[in-house]
């Protein structure tokens, strides 16, 4: 009686225990939740050719006519910024959309040592922290490896932008969800351009499968010297740069 | 609604200084999110301060055990709202409960808060007024003794034996207690620390931080209502209590203190690529809510006030009315620094851009849902709540004690520890 007593408090001991020590390992890393790249499939990703970007905006524009941005300057899923380095190293940055009045006539400028445009959208990252904090699952990350929300679900806590090491979501005034740079997924998904690829007239972004050895994208990370926003983060973005500068953050 | 918004967005437009991510122009965690810390901060700290009854039996702040265990409920119960006011999705709150992601700190609020509501709060302060209840229903009439009978939920047992049992549940709830509030507030800490993009908020120390500060703001708030209740009601200030409560805000004090101060030497040393940000910061847009109002005005200058009455109670036998406004002081501008803490870490966190290169600035709305006015009330809500919680639960009796030995019997209180 007793050993069989004993022997039923100890297997529940166990599976308590066990249950306790699963759900910590579960909850802890947050790689769990990232998805492997997978070997068969689309996984999507992005390239941005930093030297060939003439800072026209064209890809804003097209962005928030295609989408449901706000067309003030406040909400956006894509922005170019500008960056003037003095001779000094001091740099000048600003959002080529908000603020068109500020051009500087750079050549005449002596004090200006260089000085170039880069495109900003969400970084898609492999392992995105916003989808990690989401209390409710409405930011998720789909097959393909794209990072989207559902605004149906989503309670509007905020805690996704405030996980955004990049700035790239805001919270839509008029659904008072998150939102964010969706890849186009909607023309993706029919084999279209996401629209700021479609309309960049100088070819300065690429969209493209990162497993496909013949797309675009995968030219353009054989031919160029490739970075990262915020590496150390270990986000693992799947927006590449080439020709990225130091200053860049 | 829209529109106010893009206007007052355009408003901040001047205001920001060097470059800033378009998207973070809208500083999304206003006053309610700085409110939900302190609140929750002070229910951590005030369960604290009861536990230093029961768990480590000092004996002379048990006057203060039942009004800290009332604090607690009173500020728990209004805790969620602020959270939940400043939602885009209010209505789809109960989300996080149904479908909860588990990876995320803030899902798991949800549980962490029943949890300490129903297990730890709400069963203590069952057990501790079991034996009253009966006793008050017994000698009462009319609707309160239905309420009371309905709080005992209807139990009779007053034995020796029921008694004994009270008692010992009340200390391991206790002892399980020092954890779950540790887990509530360290967690709050948590939600925040365990940010990677935000280095203001991204360390290890923010869980530990918010936790000396919750004790300080807690056992502070605690004595302040003592000492504001105690002769409202016709009571005498049983000053050998509150001068072991203010030892224990004192060392609370320094540690907090200590701990914040090693935070900020860490960074200054390390003068990580954030820094240049986080300085022009703290000395421009933080500098009146962080060091005049947290540091200087919250920290030190009670600090040094407290030190004061120490060195000259012992010496000069300072007088006692002048010891209790000295220790009034300290806990009105204690709650003020705590405020200002839970401000900088939650405004101070947003106000710069995460390129490190400019800063936004929050301009606070006076009415609306993210509103000042608001914010009062959900500051003030608890003191309502605890109002009628004095009223049905009643701790005079126990407020009131020379810090003798309590006697169940007699006073209508609980069995003295360890009894």
């Amino acid at each position: 009686m007793n050993s069989r007593r004993k022997f039923l408090r100890d297997v529940l001991a166990f599976l308590v225990s066990g249950s306790a020590i699963g759900g910590v390992f579960q909850i802890l890393p947050a790689k769990v939740l990232a998805k492997e790249a997978p070997r068969k499939g689309k996984w999507y990703g992005f390239g941005v050719s930093v030297d060939k970007c003439i800072g026209c905006t064209r890809c804003v524009e097209a962005c928030k006519t295609e989408t449901d941005v706000p067309r003030e300057p406040f909400f956006t899923r894509t922005w170019v910024e500008r960056y003037i380095i003095k001779r000094n190293g001091d740099a000048i940055v600003n959002t080529v959309e908000t603020k068109p009045e500020g051009v500087p006539d750079s050549a005449a400028d002596r004090s200006i040592l260089r000085s170039f445009f880069v495109p900003k959208l969400c970084n898609q990252c492999a392992d995105p922290p916003c989808v990690q904090v989401c209390p409710v699952g409405a930011t998720f990350q789909t097959d393909d490896g794209v990072v989207l929300v559902n605004s149906k679900t989503c309670i509007g806590c905020r805690y996704c932008i405030q996980a955004c090491p990049y700035g790239a979501r805001y919270l839509h005034p008029r659904t008072r969800t998150a939102d964010k740079c969706t890849f186009c997924y909607h023309r993706v998904s029919q084999n279209l351009l996401p629209a700021c690829v479609e309309v960049c007239p100088t070819q300065a972004r690429i969209f493209g499968d990162l497993n496909s050895v013949a797309s675009p994208l995968a030219r353009f990370r054989r031919m160029n010297k490739i970075h990262v926003l915020k590496p150390g983060l270990n986000t693992e973005p799947k927006v590449y740069y080439a020709s990225l500068d130091g200053e860049v953050r | 609604m829209t529109n106010e918004l893009y206007k007052s967005l355009y408003e901040l437009l001047p205001q920001i200084t060097g470059f800033i991510y378009p998207n973070e122009i809208e500083i999304h965690w206003g006053i309610l999110v700085v409110v939900y810390p302190y609140l929750t901060g002070i229910v951590a700290g005030a369960f604290i301060l009861a536990s230093l009854v029961k768990v480590f039996n000092v004996k002379e702040v048990q006057p203060l055990y039942r009004l800290s265990l009332l604090t607690a409920l009173s500020y728990l119960l209004v805790a969620p709202l602020p959270l939940l006011s400043h939602l885009g999705h209010p209505e789809r709150s109960f989300e996080i409960f149904l479908t909860p992601q588990t990876s995320s700190a803030m899902a798991m609020f949800g549980f962490v808060y029943a949890w300490y509501l129903m297990a730890v709060l709400l069963l203590e302060i069952w057990f501790v007024y079991r034996t009253d209840l009966i006793h008050w229903a017994e000698g009462e009439t009319g609707a309160m003794k239905w309420i009371h009978k309905g709080l005992a939920l209807f139990s009779t047992d007053k034995s020796e034996g029921a008694l004994a049992f009270d008692s010992k549940a009340l200390k391991t709830i206790t002892i399980v207690g020092i954890p779950s509030a540790f887990l509530l507030h360290g967690y709050v800490g948590f939600i925040f620390g365990s940010v990677k993009a935000n280095p203001w908020w991204s360390s290890v120390l923010i869980p530990i931080v918010f936790l000396f500060s919750a004790i300080v703001s807690g056992v502070a708030l605690v004595i302040f209502f003592y000492m504001v209740i105690t002769p409202l009601t016709g009571g005498k200030i049983n000053m050998k209590c509150v001068d072991k409560a203010v030892d224990f805000l004192f060392y609370a004090v320094i540690v907090d203190f200590s701990l914040e101060f090693v935070d900020f030497i860490h960074r200054i040393y390390q003068s990580e690529e954030e820094i240049k940000i986080l300085s022009e910061m703290v000395m421009s847009k933080l500098f009146m809510s962080l060091v005049v109002i947290q540091v200087m005005l919250g920290m030190l200058l009670p600090l040094g006030i407290i030190s004061i009455t120490k060195i000259f109670k012992k010496r000069f036998s300072l007088n006692e009315d002048l010891r209790k406004m000295f220790y009034f002081i300290s806990v009105l501008l204690i709650q003020f620094g705590i405020f200002s803490t839970r401000w900088n870490v939650v405004i101070g966190g947003q106000m710069f851009s995460k390129s490190f290169r400019g800063l936004t600035t929050y301009k606070m709305e006076i009415g609306g849902l993210e509103g000042l006015l608001y914010a009062f009330v959900l500051l003030l809500l608890p003191l309502v709540i605890l109002a009628v919680l004095l009223k049905i639960l009643p701790p005079w009796k126990e407020m009131r004690e020379e810090g003798k030995g309590l006697n169940g019997e007699t006073t209508g209180g609980l069995p003295a520890p360890g009894a």
